[in-house]
């Protein structure tokens, strides 16, 4: 029988998130491209990794079409350059794409059937809309299984404000613009830079170079956010201000066992502790990510107040909140996306799971007295998930 | 901007030829480096896909020259660290446009051409910053002279190709490249870059042999190619990576070996090609010079050579050739509708000897399709799939094809004695003995077990197609087929169709010469079609000099002006002297009072040889029996009075060709004379060359071409 074997965080890198559409800067950019390029960034900034013992390949996207489809993991391993004795494969959960791709690879490592593995996910949403080509089976409708709202996820959001009517638009954007603010306070700081892949983008203009994220708006201030219209509803509560955009990205991390990443020399920056996803009514998906922490906190035996950093993906302010307000946490605190999330930096569906777990590993760096954090999200369709990750970094100090 | 204005005035007469240019324009966007500094990044694009390559036309250079002043002032403002230059996907620039050079009026104008392109790309030397190319692509001639004039360049591994092939087209690397390339990767490889490669066919450089020669200073693969590029320029900049160039000439080279190289690459080329042809020559004189010349003059003498060659004959002759080469080989004229064709999935081949065991290689490595060989005994299909087998194996062990392929195709290819195995062939080919009884027979066999619409092909060079399938119920499948020696090597068929030819057979024969990487000609059913024909014309007046006494030396001199790779009689030899006589008799035979025979000559194929050769098969001079055997003639010619016979016989022979209809123009002629038999691009072929030294004038009373193929002053 396989023994577990401890899973371990090694890298994770991504490519800046651009702008979806026409004139964003990766319009003339394949997302397979996109996904090969972090790949290939990951494994220069690892020259120590042996590429054939690499054992499998999960890459996300949540419409597998075009240049997002035909078995994303094996395609754009052949493409970085990964030996043909590589294999791969494609995930698709929606927005947690990308976390579906670690955890499952993750699973096949404590079992032992994988040593090194490469997990990640791209949406490259300029050219593949959210839900674009979906064929939904009429009988969701006619048997009433969800409302026509769920397929809407700004129609979701305005369903948690309706459930909670404490959380206010007010606390939504004011959520949003101190997103918006710590993310410019992080760049300002060199938080983000490292873990990005420049990226060569063609344009009308001659060949350029993305170096960072495209759609933060730094300047954003609730006056501002206040005049924003809700597309949602007339008189609504979810803005484009205190929502993620549409956007254009992908991430790559290395996932190891931990015996592996000893044999080898390849630094741990988080060790997976538990990982949970839950389902919730699909008109409300928003609050997936409390039920999928509750059981990843109770899988872990830990208790909330055990976490010492979250990154929450900011699919929709309000999201946040409603997690946030379930476990009691003030929507200011500092363990809280420390460096910003989603609604600044963009939120390309099925990578940003990775995203995630690449802030949280560098700021387990800096945080010596912490000893878990969590990584989750909503995902379309009334879904959360929950990881959660021990600091190897961990002194044992208190704050 | 003043300085563009005063650009645009020096070079007007240049720029109104440019009025339809399309336009490579130089893009510019700033690039934030690592290390907080900012590169200017120049995007080559001419707004098309990559079937219409970035070349550089009169306007675009003004326009990247004007670029790159601006560029200068930010760099002299301290804006920018670094300048590079990169092109649209997987192409920098295919090189100066030469669409327009026909027009250029006069060597004066010509001269502007290679001073503007020394004056712009100069500039990549004079930014005040470091200049950087990122070949990224196919990159030939001055695209590649771009890389040259900037500091430094980095390569992709996967451009599709790196060369500079001016001397093939007639004229030399003018815009910097005959001087900076040998100073950059010493004067051997700079020879072989320059003048050997292009002679090879136009042989061009792959990223890695272009990082290898010295050409690039970086590698870097493709996915990441423009990121990595940035990245070591950042590197470069802040002194992180230093750059070393191991092929950079020393002065031990510029003592010793350069002038040494020169003399051995002039020699290698008198005993290739003859001294007919100008621009190899000069790219050699200017090579010579890059060893201790100041930049200017170089560029200088660059310009008056360029000028020079532009302006002359061979140069519009090459142009024209090389058009013919790329552009009516491709769209065969006269070819039928593709969609025509017959499907080929199984090829008969009838007969087993040399010839047809080249064929049957030939058809089943390029359609890999089931190949049946045939002959009249086991012991003769045997020997001809031995080879077969022999030359796959030989594929296999260069590693040209993998253990897979290789059994593949040998299990394509199958022998028999029994011509039911045919059946289900939708192609059958002969190459049987030359001899019409023979072939009519073995295709009227054939019939009665192939479908009726199955083509029948002959790759007879001497005997009527049409007679050939005379005795056929269905003689609307029959083509002529012809190949040329070696069968893998030479890239011409002569494509015959007789009055009895469908549409469907003639695309047929057209579709599959293409599968199998051949120019396909299509010519009507006249004896010696098109290439043996001339060469009869050629050969029989080179022949018929000798039997009426005048010596071989004489005759192998006379048509020195052409410049063809082999002399008449070597040629003889090479084709072999009995189907040369052969040749020879038939034409003589079909046109009796323009084409001579020569008795000596199957007298010559008897005793076996005409030259002299040392063991090794060097020529050491003309065999002492052989010439005993022609002599006896009273009546020598000079060289300069055969050289006028020949050329007023070719034109004479190839006008009456045109107005048969043997083909539908001579461009058709010249393309088979440069696929068929080698003639070289600076003769056009033949017809060009009629023109403009006269013979077409003198033989009809006009010229091939209107207006001359020829340069001007």
């Amino acid at each position: 029988m396989a023994e577990r074997h401890e899973v371990v965080f090694v890298d994770g890198v991504r490519t800046p998130f651009g702008r979806a559409g026409e004139k964003g800067m990766f319009w003339n950019t394949r997302a397979d491209d996109l996904v090969v390029k972090a790949m290939i960034g990951l494994l220069e900034r690892n020259p120590n990794l042996p590429k054939d013992r690499i054992d499998d390949v999960a890459i996300a996207a949540t419409t597998q079409q075009g240049d997002q489809g035909l078995t994303l993991g094996r395609t754009a391993a052949l493409l970085a350059g990964l030996p043909k004795s590589v294999p791969g494969f494609a995930i698709d959960r929606m927005c947690a794409g990308a976390m579906t791709s670690v955890t499952t690879l993750a699973g096949g490592i404590a079992f032992g059937a994988y040593d090194l593995a490469i997990a990640g996910g791209v949406e490259h949403m300029g050219r593949h809309p959210m839900g674009f080509g979906a064929d939904p089976n009429p009988r969701f409708l006619a048997e009433k299984l969800v409302s026509e709202e769920a397929l809407n996820m700004g129609s979701t959001a305005e369903r948690i404000h309706d459930r909670f009517p404490h959380l206010t638009k007010e606390r939504a954007d004011h959520y949003a613009m101190r997103s918006q603010q710590k993310l410019a306070a992080a760049y300002d700081d060199g938080k983000i830079q490292p873990d990005l892949i420049p990226v060569a983008i063609r344009s009308d203009a001659g060949w350029g170079l993305a170096t960072r994220d495209e759609a933060p708006r730094p300047e954003t201030t609730m006056e501002g956010l206040a005049a924003l219209k809700t597309p949602f509803r007339p008189h609504g509560r979810v803005t484009a201000g205190n929502s993620s955009g549409l956007n254009d990205g992908a991430t790559v991390s290395l996932l190891a066992s931990q015996a592996t990443a000893a044999e080898l020399g390849l630094s741990a920056k988080m060790r997976l502790v538990s990982f949970a996803f839950a389902g919730v009514e699909p008109e409300i998906m928003g609050i997936g990510p409390v039920p999928s922490t509750e059981k990843a906190l109770k899988k872990a035996g830990l208790g909330i107040t055990d976490i010492g950093l979250f990154e929450l993906n900011e699919a929709f302010a309000i999201q946040v909140l409603s997690l946030l307000d379930h476990f009691g946490i003030d929507d200011d605190d500092p363990r809280v996306n420390q460096w910003g999330g989603a609604i600044a930096i963009g939120h390309p569906l099925a990578s940003s799971g990775v995203r995630l777990m690449i802030q949280l590993a560098a700021q387990f760096a800096e945080h010596p007295e912490v000893r878990y954090g969590l990584t989750a999200m909503c995902i379309g369709l009334g879904q959360g998930g929950s990881v959660i990750w021990e600091n190897p970094h961990f002194d044992g100090s208190k704050k | 901007m003043a300085s563009s204005d005063a650009l645009t005035a020096r070079f007007s007469e240049l720029a109104s030829l440019a009025e339809d240019e399309v336009v490579t324009h130089s893009l510019v966007r700033d690039i934030a480096l690592p290390s907080g500094k900012t590169l200017a990044l120049i995007t080559l694009d001419n707004g098309r896909d990559h079937t219409r390559p970035n070349t550089l036309g009169p306007m675009t250079m003004l326009e990247l020259a004007d670029v790159l002043d601006a560029l200068a002032l930010r760099a002299a403002s301290g804006e920018i660290a670094a300048v590079a230059v990169t092109g649209k996907p997987f192409i920098l620039a295919a090189g100066a446009d030469l669409s327009k050079v026909g027009e250029i009026p006069s060597k004066a104008v010509a001269k502007q051409m290679a001073q503007l392109g020394h004056l712009t790309l100069g500039k990549l030397a004079t930014l005040g910053v470091p200049s950087f190319v990122f070949i990224n692509g196919l990159a030939l001639g001055g695209g590649l002279e771009i890389g040259l004039n900037a500091d430094f360049r980095t390569v992709d591994r996967n451009a599709a190709a790196i060369a500079l092939p001016e001397v093939f087209l007639g004229i030399i690397p003018g815009w910097g490249g005959a001087y900076l390339l040998p100073n950059l990767i010493g004067i051997e490889n700079a020879i072989k870059v320059i003048v050997e490669n292009p002679l090879k066919n136009n042989r061009m450089l792959k990223g890695v042999e272009a990082f290898e020669l010295g050409i690039a200073d970086a590698i870097f693969d493709s996915a990441n190619f423009l990121e990595d590029s940035v990245k070591w320029a950042d590197a470069v900049i802040n002194g992180t990576v230093k750059v070393k160039r191991a092929n950079e000439p020393g002065r031990i080279e510029r003592a010793v070996k350069w002038d040494v190289a020169i003399g051995i690459a002039r020699k290698m080329l008198e005993n290739r090609i003859g001294t007919v042809a100008q621009s190899p020559y000069a790219a050699l004189e200017l090579l010579k010079a890059a060893k201790n010349s100041e930049k200017a003059t170089a560029f200088a003498a660059e310009d008056e050579a360029l000028a020079s060659l532009i302006a002359g004959d061979q140069f519009r002759a090459s142009i024209y050739s090389f058009n013919l080469v790329q552009k009516r080989a491709k769209r065969p004229a006269g070819a039928p509708d593709k969609a025509l064709a017959k499907p080929v999935t199984k090829v008969g081949v009838i007969g087993a000897g040399l010839m047809a065991s080249q064929f049957a290689l030939l058809f089943v490595r390029r359609l890999r399709v089931p190949v049946v060989i045939t002959d009249l005994d086991q012991a003769r299909v045997d020997k001809g799939l031995d080879y077969i087998r022999g030359e796959i194996d030989g594929l296999l062990d260069k590693g040209r094809i993998t253990p897979d392929e290789s059994n593949r195709l040998k299990a394509l290819v199958t022998g028999t004695t029994d011509k039911a195995d045919f059946a289900d062939a939708d192609w059958v080919i002969e190459a049987v003995f030359e001899e019409l009884g023979v072939k009519q027979d073995v295709f009227a066999d054939v019939e009665q077990y192939i479908s009726d619409t199955a083509v029948l092909a002959t790759n007879t060079s001497s005997l009527s197609v049409e007679a050939i399938g005379a005795k056929l119920k269905h003689p609307e499948r029959v083509v002529g087929f012809h190949f040329f020696n070696p069968v893998a090597v030479m890239p011409l068929v002569e494509v015959v169709r007789t009055p009895q030819t469908d549409d469907e057979t003639l695309s047929t024969a057209m579709v599959t010469a293409a599968k199998l990487y051949k120019n396909a000609v299509i010519t009507k059913d006249t004896p010696g079609f098109v290439v043996n024909r001339i060469l009869a014309k050629l050969l029989g007046e080179a022949m018929h000099a000798v039997d009426t006494g005048t010596p071989f030396a004489v005759v192998d001199a006379s048509i020195k002006p052409f410049g063809l790779p082999m002399t008449p009689f070597q040629l003889l030899e090479l084709v072999g002297l009995k189907v040369g006589a052969h040749v020879l008799d038939t034409h003589h035979a079909a046109f009796p009072d323009r084409f001579f025979d020569s008795e000596n000559l199957h007298r010559l194929a008897e005793h076996g040889h005409i030259f002299e050769r040392d063991s090794k098969g060097k020529i050491k001079g003309y065999d002492k029996r052989a010439v005993e055997i022609v002599s006896g003639g009273t009546t020598p010619i000079t060289g300069e009075q055969l050289l006028r016979r020949i050329e007023d016989g070719l034109a004479d022979e190839i006008k009456r060709m045109l107005d048969d209809g043997v083909v539908s123009a001579p461009e058709d002629i010249d393309l088979c004379l440069i696929l068929g038999a080698g003639y070289p691009f600076q003769m056009g072929g033949a017809t060009p060359y009629l023109d403009r030294v006269g013979a077409s004038e003198r033989a009809f009373g006009d010229t091939f071409h209107h207006p001359p193929i020829r340069g001007t002053d």
